[in-house]
């Protein structure tokens, strides 16, 4: 079933467009990733996909109805946004922030019911941020921040998680978990996930199929196999990268090449 | 859940125990004054001793209104500072320091010469006049995003100005219905002549609607992409809120003149007790600051040996070390 279907839509920031024509659908459950280099509207596309940034063309769909057509809670129940980071200055703690995604569930006065407490407790047993909820935002590591950011998502219960560069500044210990708890909430819970990520790695691991964006506009769509080919790569990033196949899983590995090397390579093959 | 008290717990426990101590600090509001025996008084309001017609005069037509309008005043003043820390995301802003409050009085002062009757008049004008105040704050805050201390050095600024534009305008006109400088400058209670039930009837909405956009503002301060993406209409709420705020401060401007600081040391101090939950802190707000200005408005009446100080030489001894403890403890 199409869950999201995104349909020519064009984004501009101010007067300049930073998202051309893109079409592309999601399907239900599946864990979609959004690569590309810096500037082509990765982040753009995924505040579009959460209403946060209004498109100057084409349609948004959402199990087959306008998000326009949503109301602001309405469409927060059906897709929780994870942010790369929330704001700390102001000293609420990890069990009140992980509460406040019951807000577009509540009546007027948002006071939680027992059901809610319920929930955000389940939500920060499965980040496994439950040791710190009386803890205050300001006091957390980097890693535990953004696993509170989201239980607050997971609290939100909405089908649809929209991930933007969750793992960027984290070791890779604590990029293994993140990943790892999306994959397994993807199944337990049935979610389906969209997540922008600058790590190709992660992504030929762990995503069903790959957006590829450019300057705006879609270089290719398809699964980690499909996109991540050395040619496709070193030109939409502009730069030589080397695609092998990862030993264990057989997914497409990717590595750097420093400019030394690829010229030296290059004037070795023109030489041959 | 471990670490965390549900909302309507905390909510009755902090009702219960400010409203005590609001209703305390009322009583020694009526019981203290410059004439008359304390302790009798203290005795005629638990409905023991003599009845005395004359103390009883003092205290219910005397006190009364004025320790009403005091709680008035302290209450709006500290939900004023709370609402505009929260949407200004700045600890240390408040209506007296952004200039909001010195706006209004410049409105207000501008009004009473045009000859406009307190309602709707005059409030119209203090509203109006702080509006403007708040706009120019506003611009300036996206002007310099991030720069915390040009928000407050343009507050500054702004305040001086309406100073000087309040002490001129006081100067130059005859009018014998303007009252005297210091009660706009330093803020003073002691001129309770007109009703204050308008004024009480003008908060009282204000507080409420604040009340109702809480959780929202719980959701604002995590980051506007954030509440807006958790279902908050950010736009509409922040409008709403500073109409509603700046409503409430020119309201108690027009009865109160200008006190200064109790929109940052009443919250800044709940914030330390309560946490940064708004749906707890907005009452506990309400009834402290409530309580606070009683007590303080009871001190400027009671401690010079003659006649009275001005509320607002009290609440800045207290509130501008505060406000440098802060600064001082930001720059680290």
């Amino acid at each position: 079933m199409n869950l999201i279907d995104i349909k020519n839509v064009s984004l501009h920031y101010g007067t300049r467009p930073v998202v051309k024509n893109v079409s592309v659908v999601v399907e239900q459950g599946e864990f979609f990733v959004i690569i590309g280099p810096n500037g082509a509207g990765k982040t753009s596309l995924l505040k579009a996909l959460s209403g946060l940034h209004p498109l100057s063309a084409g349609d948004i769909e959402i199990r087959q109805r306008a998000i326009a057509g949503y109301s602001r809670k309405e469409l927060a129940r059906t897709l929780a946004l994870v942010p790369q980071q929330i704001n700390a200055d102001f000293p609420f703690t990890v069990a009140e922030t992980v509460l406040m995604g019951r807000y577009p569930h509540l009546g007027l006065l948002s006071v939680e019911g027992r059901e809610d407490l319920r929930l955000a407790e389940q939500a920060m047993e499965l980040t496994e941020v439950s040791h710190l909820a009386s803890r205050r935002l300001g006091q957390l590591s980097g890693g535990e921040r953004q696993r509170v950011i989201i239980a607050r998502a997971i609290c939100q219960q909405s089908k649809i998680l929209l991930l933007d560069e969750p793992t960027a500044s984290l070791d890779p210990a604590h990029q293994l978990r993140i990943m790892d708890l999306m994959e397994r909430l993807r199944q337990q819970e049935q979610l389906t996930i969209v997540m922008v990520s600058h790590d190709l790695n992660l992504a030929s691991t762990y995503a069903d199929r790959l957006l590829l964006l450019k300057d705006g506009e879609v270089e290719q769509i398809g699964t980690p196999r499909q996109v991540l080919t050395q040619e496709q790569l070193s030109k939409s990033y502009g730069c030589t990268l080397l695609v092998d196949e990862n030993p264990l899983l057989g997914t497409p590995r990717v590595s750097l090449v420093s400019e030394k090397i690829a010229t030296a390579i290059k004037s070795e093959k023109v030489g041959s | 859940m471990i670490g965390y008290i549900p909302v309507y717990k905390k909510l009755i426990a902090v009702t219960l125990v400010l409203s005590l101590l609001l209703a305390f600090s009322m009583l020694l509001g009526l019981a203290i004054g410059s004439s008359g025996d304390a302790s009798a008084a203290w005795k005629l309001l638990l409905g023991q001793g003599e009845p005395d017609p004359t103390l009883e005069v003092i205290v219910w037509q005397l006190r009364w209104p004025r320790v009403i309008l005091a709680a008035t005043v302290g209450a709006s003043l500290s939900l004023g500072g709370l609402v505009f820390q929260a949407l200004l995301r700045n600890p240390l802003a408040e209506p007296y320091i952004l200039g909001v409050s010195g706006g209004s009085a410049v409105g207000a002062i501008l009004g009473i010469l045009a000859g406009f009757s307190i309602f709707p008049g005059l409030t119209l004008s203090s509203f109006g006049g702080s509006l403007l105040v708040l706009m120019l704050v506003l611009l300036l805050s996206n002007r310099r995003e991030g720069n915390s201390d040009s928000l407050l050095l343009g507050g500054v600024m702004v305040n001086a100005f309406c100073g000087a534009v309040i002490m001129f305008l006081i100067s130059v006109s005859k009018t014998s219905q303007m009252q005297k400088i210091i009660f706009w400058l330093m803020g003073d209670l002691s001129s309770v002549g007109t009703d204050t039930l308008p004024l009480l009837l003008g908060v009282l909405p204000c507080f409420l609607l604040i009340f109702l956009l809480a959780q929202p503002l719980n959701l604002l301060l995590t980051g506007r992409e954030s509440a807006s993406s958790m279902g908050v209409n950010v736009a509409a709420m922040m409008l709403v809120l500073l109409l509603t705020a700046s409503l409430m401060v020119s309201l108690t401007v027009c009865h109160s003149g200008l006190i200064g600081f109790v929109g940052l040391t009443v919250p800044h101090i709940l914030r330390l007790v309560l946490g940064s939950d708004h749906r707890i802190l907005i009452p506990a707000c309400i009834l402290s600051g409530a309580s606070y200005l009683v007590l303080c408005d009871l001190l400027a009446r009671s401690l010079p040996s003659q006649g009275e100080m001005s509320v607002g030489i009290v609440t800045a001894l207290v509130g501008a070390p505060l406000f440098i403890g802060l600064l001082w403890r930001g720059r680290k």
